[in-house]
């Protein structure tokens, strides 16, 4: 019995965990609440996604009242696998988090705060993958902004004041223009409904109307993803929000929104409309090309470390849309793989980065010298995950950037293949000047109790289960390859 | 000709937007950007609410000598949407708070002069 109602457990058990916290306020059970909550949470998305696999997509109507009038979730094989990506990522920083952030909010005695704008958040982003109804889509963004605007400002540094500032003002107005999108694509239609609209838009594509909620929509969407050049509000946010913030919405909050852009320009709009009519590669790619390498230029150029990982992401981001720009099966795969394979190593990078926060304080990289022998394992994790970046064989990261070159030469486009293994390399370089500080340099001369000790197993564990999982799912790529290229053939509309 | 002024609700909230918009672009002090994303948000409402709007149409509940009625979704739709935009106003104006307890300033030249000191 329960088994049918999975879709929406998986919105409502973090919604209720978090007003729970702050009923129950003491320290520990706050704590524990939250972790169970985001495990109960990644089992649901993990079964939702075993049932999608053997039976097909699935429609869950909610209240009963069936689509397109009420509100539909529905699973289907790629918002399943972002499900997982998210949820699972969530579980295992929360896990991570207690140590960490006894360390990072020490002004904030009142941690139950903390976790009650982490649960939300992560019922917004798990709500934006699972919802088809564009309004609701609109709503569970800014649940999950909102939240994310209060986590960031909790950093111990000022300036995380005003990064969340800029970021609401961002956000906020990506969110308005999607609002803008979906209200004049109800105009049209009549209603909100992603499968309903699917159909009856192609009645009404060519008028005008559609063709400006198009633009509202790419817009909006490339504000919240944080796409070149409208990443402004990223790098900020990332280097100055508590470690377990960064870690947590570098893996998920740019993700989901690259799920989002999936979901508006395949799903809604239609494969033909969007690239075939509107040419939406054209301005997808040179974008997505000029972020991928200035945004690792600069990260080449940065101090502090957090900051450097931060702008990385928005290359990264580059990657993502490069792979759907292509709009061929192998170019969706490789988008849509980097999408949970870059989710796993850039949370494993700044846990690490959370782990050195937590003994030395600080991230600048003259922080940094010999960490490699005083933090063996953190040093090794963040080697590991930067090997992935850099997209060594044998990690995730050669997975990815294997199906992104295949697809670029698929097409003939053999300079972008060039420019790709370009930014490879400065990644290598960005990673290995951190390399070099922390093995090639004498570790700063502190004495007695002061001197830097490897971080306890709680903040290991959970980071050492993300760098396994680069390596499993770098060697193994049945689960995030095969689903992925089964979501892209479904999203071209190729597959059965 | 006609046509154009007659559909004046929707030149008001393309008024509405860019002025909103130009607020939050060009103004310094943080207090006047969270006003201009108000008044930037207001003009979606209004868009929305418009589009309700069934010429001829009364408040959508069945009675006797009425035809016509005006579509309530929209309405119901920004409601939530104004839950949403109260809300955010609400952070946006916490965060100015906390900045202006740190900053002694709202003006963001100066809170960038200061952090390019620090």
């Amino acid at each position: 019995m329960i088994e049918n109602h999975l879709p929406i457990l998986q919105i409502l058990v973090p919604l209720i965990a978090a007003p729970l916290c702050l009923l129950l306020r003491n320290r520990v059970a706050v704590t524990a609440l939250a972790i169970a909550a985001t495990w109960v949470t990644f089992a649901i998305s993990v079964a939702l996604m075993a049932t999608v696999l053997q039976q097909g997509p699935i429609s869950y109507e909610l209240g009963g009242w069936a689509p397109p009038w009420g509100i539909e979730y529905r699973v289907d094989i790629l918002s399943g696998f972002v499900l997982v990506l998210v949820s699972g990522i969530g579980a295992l920083v929360a896990t991570w988090s207690p140590t960490s952030i006894s360390v990072e909010l020490p002004r904030y005695e009142r941690h139950y705060l903390f976790y009650c704008a982490y649960l939300l958040c992560l019922t917004g982003l798990l709500g934006i993958i699972i919802t088809g109804d564009m309004f609701n889509v609109f709503v569970f963004l800014e649940i999950s902004a909102l939240s994310s605007y209060v986590l960031i400002s909790m950093g111990q540094d000022r300036r995380a004041l005003t990064a969340a500032y800029s970021y609401l003002i961002m956000g906020t107005l990506g969110a308005t223009f999607i609002l803008i999108g979906i209200g004049l694509l109800y105009i049209m239609t009549g209603t909100l409904n992603m499968a309903d609209l699917a159909v009856r838009l192609q009645g009404v594509i060519d008028t005008r109307t559609v063709i400006v909620a198009f633009a509202f929509l790419i817009v909006g969407v490339s504000l919240k993803m944080a796409l070149f050049p409208l990443h402004l509000w990223l790098p900020n946010a990332y280097a100055y929000a508590p470690s377990a913030v960064t870690a947590f919405l570098a893996a998920t909050a740019t993700k989901v929104s690259v799920y989002l852009l999936l979901r508006f320009f395949f799903t809604v709009f239609g494969y033909g409309f969007a690239f075939d009519r509107m040419q939406l590669w054209i301005f997808l790619m040179p974008l997505a090309l000029i972020g991928i390498v200035t945004a690792s230029l600069v990260a080449v150029f940065q101090n502090n470390i957090k900051r450097m990982l931060a702008y990385s992401s928005v290359a990264q981001i580059g990657y993502m849309v490069l792979g759907i720009s292509f709009a061929s099966v192998s170019g969706l795969t490789g988008g849509i793989v980097h999408l949970f394979n870059h989710g796993l190593m850039k949370c494993a990078l700044f846990l690490a980065m959370g782990c050195i926060v937590y003994r030395c304080g600080s991230v600048h990289i003259d922080e940094m010298r010999g960490l490699g022998r005083t933090m063996p394992w953190t040093m090794a994790a963040f080697v590991a995950g930067g090997l992935s970046l850099i997209g060594v064989p044998m990690t995730v990261g050669f997975i990815s950037k294997w199906y992104l070159v295949k697809a670029a030469l698929e097409q003939g486009l053999w300079p972008v293949a060039v420019l790709i293994l370009f930014s490879s390399l400065l990644a290598a370089v960005y990673i290995w000047r951190v390399v070099e500080v922390a093995y090639f340099e004498e570790p700063s001369a502190v004495e007695g109790e002061g001197s830097i000790r490897e971080a306890p197993l709680s903040l290991l564990i959970p980071m050492w289960v993300l760098v396994v999982a680069i390596f499993y799912f770098g060697v193994t790529t049945k689960f995030t390859a095969g689903i992925a290229q089964q979501a892209a053939e479904s999203l071209l509309g190729v597959a059965p | 000709m006609m046509e154009t002024i007659g559909l004046y609700n929707y030149w008001v909230v393309v008024v509405l937007m860019m002025t909103g918009f130009y607020i939050v672009v060009a103004r310094d002090n943080l207090i006047k950007k969270v006003i201009g994303l108000s008044i930037f948000q207001t003009s979606v409402f209004l868009l929305f609410i418009s589009v309700g709007k069934v010429e001829g149409g009364t408040a959508p509940i069945i009675a006797e000598g009425f035809e016509v009625y005006s579509n309530p979704l929209p309405g119901v739709l920004i409601l939530t949407a104004i839950v949403v935009g109260v809300a955010t106003t609400a952070v946006a104006l916490g965060l100015v708070v906390r900045i202006n307890e740190e900053y002694g300033t709202i003006e963001e030249t100066e809170i960038h002069r200061q952090d390019a000191e620090a």
